[in-house]
């Protein structure tokens, strides 16, 4: 048995590949499905690894380490891309001194993201090369390449995965006897490359376009971009997890595996053209290969068969090769007919969340609970309108809390909330944001909101972690990625000290006092924020003396059951109390809102006032 | 293997992974839970032989479905290959929607008869019962991977298999699962799987 021959996920395959390769700085900000890259690599002790603030920041500290001579990781989600686009078309103009390694981790299909996009578009726009592994052990090798070509090319290298390269585990040889090369730390003074004044950048752009030549040059000759003989009736265009689909669907075909997808290597391509009688590429998301290929005058299809949206699989590939006369129809199996109107399962907030209590008082302010239909829609305002933000508070979307109106990017809520108060809306406006969400993005909306005088409520619902991804630390939580204890970044003083003037902070498990605090809010007419505090649950995991319903007191009113939350359940029309999952003394928020005081702790006695 | 999130999908996949990695085979493992730790759908997908390419299993092509939940099970049937074969453990955890009472949660003979349409091979097994006998419901998953052992046509023997759980386990709950991986595979023994 090979000892090296492990199951590894791709974020953890490009972990390890990382190291190996010699990173010695590595920054990120937690993005499914990109989350675990920087995760695994926080365990090295001999690398410096960071939770940046945002994706920007992660970018801009990247950039730094990169100047100083050290190979640096930045890792992502898609839409972290956009947040750090700037300093990445710096880094593309600047170029770097240590290798620099960009990480895109693209969600097709919208797993767990706010949208979708194609982020190789990114390759070409700044003008730096892009490798795409198809499986762990691809991450895993393209890592180091990507290094080298990092620093032959002075150029920052885009490594684009998707979620399916990025969580799927695969088999890995790892090469153990990879050596950390040390690396000399030392900034060279150099004004013409690091400084990007108009007369500077001015010479560093032809560089940018004179290194895609030269790339261009590579991409002929490097092994990641390889022909594969097959059949020549059919000749297959392929990379990223798709090849992986099409080589299932295709077993017979010839196939132009591209493991570097920007820029193209025009020659092998026709050479490949050559050798077959029928090109199909196959790729997710955007034309992205198939425009590049067509520019060089090659006649290829792709797009007019297979879907321009959502994750590939090989179903959908058979299905285009069907279409596009590639392929016969399989042996059709009956679909089953499904159990009728099958209960769908979405997320919600767990039991014990801090954030049910706020949004059960949001979702009944202002008429919402009356005026909003089950999908959350109303042409009629309500009282109170809820621009939200990005984290697992978004799920208050669904019913029955129904407590959020918009979600558009990380921060936004808090922009729009100021968007809409100025464009003279009635309602009453509060933006809800998490901690690490406002962190990453919600301070220059708040000093926005401060400068120009909005009248608004910003709720901060701070559980001290950065949920949504799985727990990571942030600004606020006084920890670092690698577990070191850290400056606690404030709420209240960063608020304060940006000029608001009402701020008050409440127990998120107090259900009175967050009502409290809350209706004063939105009762102020000028600019007030309300920090709504308590333990993520997940975290916090205390389950003492779960809650029960007394049936005899219950009249069935279903208060409870408007609060969503999962232990909260109904068996032969009664309601009763999951025990284990409810958390008990730690939550109460059901116990405080019966109004019949029909829920106890099942054994008889209720904690605490 | 389908079910909810928190019933532990991700660990027994992952462990039957390495199993199979120590035969020497090669392995692909996918899993898609998009929200789950907040109780939601949780799904995995492994396919093990010789060569593997793609990490996702198409309709009709799974041999194997294990439900650790029944209105999951219900919910993936057409992914199960024609005389497939279905382990359910008996366990239904209503989404919230039957809680509101804007839906229904399906009857047992409703979901056996959708799995008939395409298997006689289906086996709705007390899983949850019998780990609440043996003191930990937490160790559901095993349980599962314990009954699925039986049937699995990997020749990964008992050995292999304790060595795995070893690996892959804190010592600190090791035991119990043992038992009830011991327990799975008596239960899967006790029944004629086809």
């Amino acid at each position: 048995m090979n000892k090296s021959r492990k199951l590894l996920s791709g974020n953890e395959a490009i972990a390890i590949g990382a190291y190996h390769a010699g990173v010695l700085v590595a920054t990120a900000y937690p993005g499914t499905p990109s989350t675990e890259i920087l995760e695994n690599l926080s365990k090295y002790r001999d690398i410096y690894a960071e939770w940046s603030t945002n994706e920007k920041v992660a970018m801009e500290v990247g950039l730094g380490a990169s100047y100083a001579g050290v190979r640096t990781l930045v890792s992502m989600k898609h839409v972290g891309l956009n947040v750090a686009a700037d300093p990445f078309m710096a880094a593309a103009t600047t170029g770097i001194h240590g290798g620099l390694v960009v990480i895109s981790a693209d969600d097709p299909g919208i797993h767990s993201s706010q949208g979708e996009q194609d982020n190789r578009h990114f390759a070409k726009l700044a003008r730096v090369p892009m490798l795409e592994p198809s499986d762990s052990q691809e991450a895993y090798d393209l890592i180091e390449i990507a290094y080298d070509l990092s620093e032959k090319y002075d150029t920052p290298v885009l490594f684009r995965i998707t979620t399916r390269v990025a969580h799927s585990k695969s088999v890995v040889e790892l090469n153990e006897k990879r050596i950390r090369k040390e690396r000399t730390k030392h900034f060279h003074h150099d004004v013409g490359k690091y400084v990007m004044l108009p007369t500077n950048a001015r010479n560093r752009v032809p560089n940018m376009h004179r290194r895609i030549v030269e790339l261009t040059k590579y991409a002929e000759s490097t092994p990641v971009n390889q022909i594969i003989d097959g059949d020549s009736k059919i000749g297959i265009i392929s990379s990223g997890v798709s090849y992986e689909y099409a080589r299932e669907v295709f077993p017979q075909a010839s196939f132009l595996k591209l493991g570097m997808t920007y820029p193209l290597p025009p020659d092998l391509v026709q050479k490949f053209v050559g050798k077959v009688k029928k090109l199909f590429v196959v790729e997710e998301l955007d034309p992205f290969l198939e425009e590049n290929i067509k520019i060089m005058g090659v006649h290829v299809e792709g797009k007019k068969h297979l879907p321009r949206f959502g994750e590939l699989n090989k179903s959908a590939v058979h299905h285009a090769a069907v279409q596009a006369g590639l392929s016969d129809l399989a042996n059709p199996v009956d679909e089953v007919n499904l159990v009728k109107n099958l209960p769908g399962r979405p997320p919600l907030l767990c039991p014990g969340c801090p954030h049910s209590g706020a949004f059960f008082i949001l979702s009944t302010i202002g008429k919402r609970a009356k005026v909003l239909d089950a999908e959350g829609r109303s042409e009629e305002e309500t009282g109170l309108i809820i621009t939200g933000d990005i984290g697992c508070y978004t799920l208050a979307t669904y019913p029955p809390l129904r407590a959020m109106d918009t979600t558009a990017c990380m921060g936004a809520s808090i922009g729009q909330a100021i968007g809409l108060e100025k464009a003279g809306v009635s309602s009453k406006i509060a933006a809800v944001i998490g901690d690490s969400t406002f962190m990453h993005s919600g301070i220059t909306g708040i000093v926005d909101a401060v400068y120009n005088d909005a009248k608004i409520t910003v709720i901060i619902l701070d559980n001290g972690t950065t949920a949504m991804t799985g727990h990571q630390d942030h600004p606020g939580s006084g920890i670092s990625a690698q577990g070191v204890a850290t400056e606690k970044v404030d709420i209240e003083k960063l608020v304060l000290g940006a000029g608001v003037k009402d701020v008050h902070a409440v127990n998120a498990f107090d259900v009175k006092a967050v009502r409290a605090a809350i209706r004063s809010a939105l009762d102020n007419p000028s600019l007030s924020v309300v920090i709504v505090r308590g333990k993520c649950a997940v975290i916090n995991r205390v389950r003492k003396n779960p809650r029960q319903i007394d049936l005899a007191k219950c009249n069935d009113c279903g208060v409870c059951v408007m609060i969503g939350c999962q232990a909260i359940q109904k068996r032969n029309d009664k309601l009763y109390i999951d025990a284990t999952t409810c958390m008990g003394d730690e939550c109460r928020i059901c116990e405080q809102l019966c109004p019949k005081q029909a829920i106890a702790p099942v054994s008889g006695k209720s904690v605490g006032g | 293997m389908v079910g909810v999130g928190g019933q532990g999908i991700i660990l027994a996949s992952d462990i039957l992974g390495e199993a199979a990695l120590e035969k020497g085979l090669d392995v692909k493992k996918t899993d898609t839970l998009g929200m789950a730790q907040r109780g939601g759908s949780v799904t995995s997908h492994l396919r093990i032989s010789q060569k593997v390419w793609s990490p996702l299993i198409s309709p009709a092509e799974a041999d194997i479905l294990l439900a650790f939940e029944k209105l999951e099970a219900a919910r993936w049937v057409n992914y199960l290959k024609p005389d497939g074969l279905a382990i359910i453990n008996n366990l239904a955890i209503p989404p919230l929607s039957i809680s509101l009472g804007s839906q229904k949660y399906p009857g047992d003979q409703e979901i056996i008869d959708s799995f008939k349409q395409r298997t006689k091979k289906v086996h709705l097994v007390d899983g949850s019962a019998q780990v609440a006998l043996l003191g930990d419901t937490r160790t559901l998953n095993i349980f599962m991977l314990g009954f699925l052992s039986v049937s699995l046509p990997l020749d990964i023997d008992l050995d292999a298999w304790k060595s795995c759980l070893r690996k892959q386990l804190h010592p600190r709950i090791l035991d119990i699962n043992l038992r009830a991986f011991q327990k799975g595979r008596e239960e899967a023994s006790s029944v004629n799987l086809g």
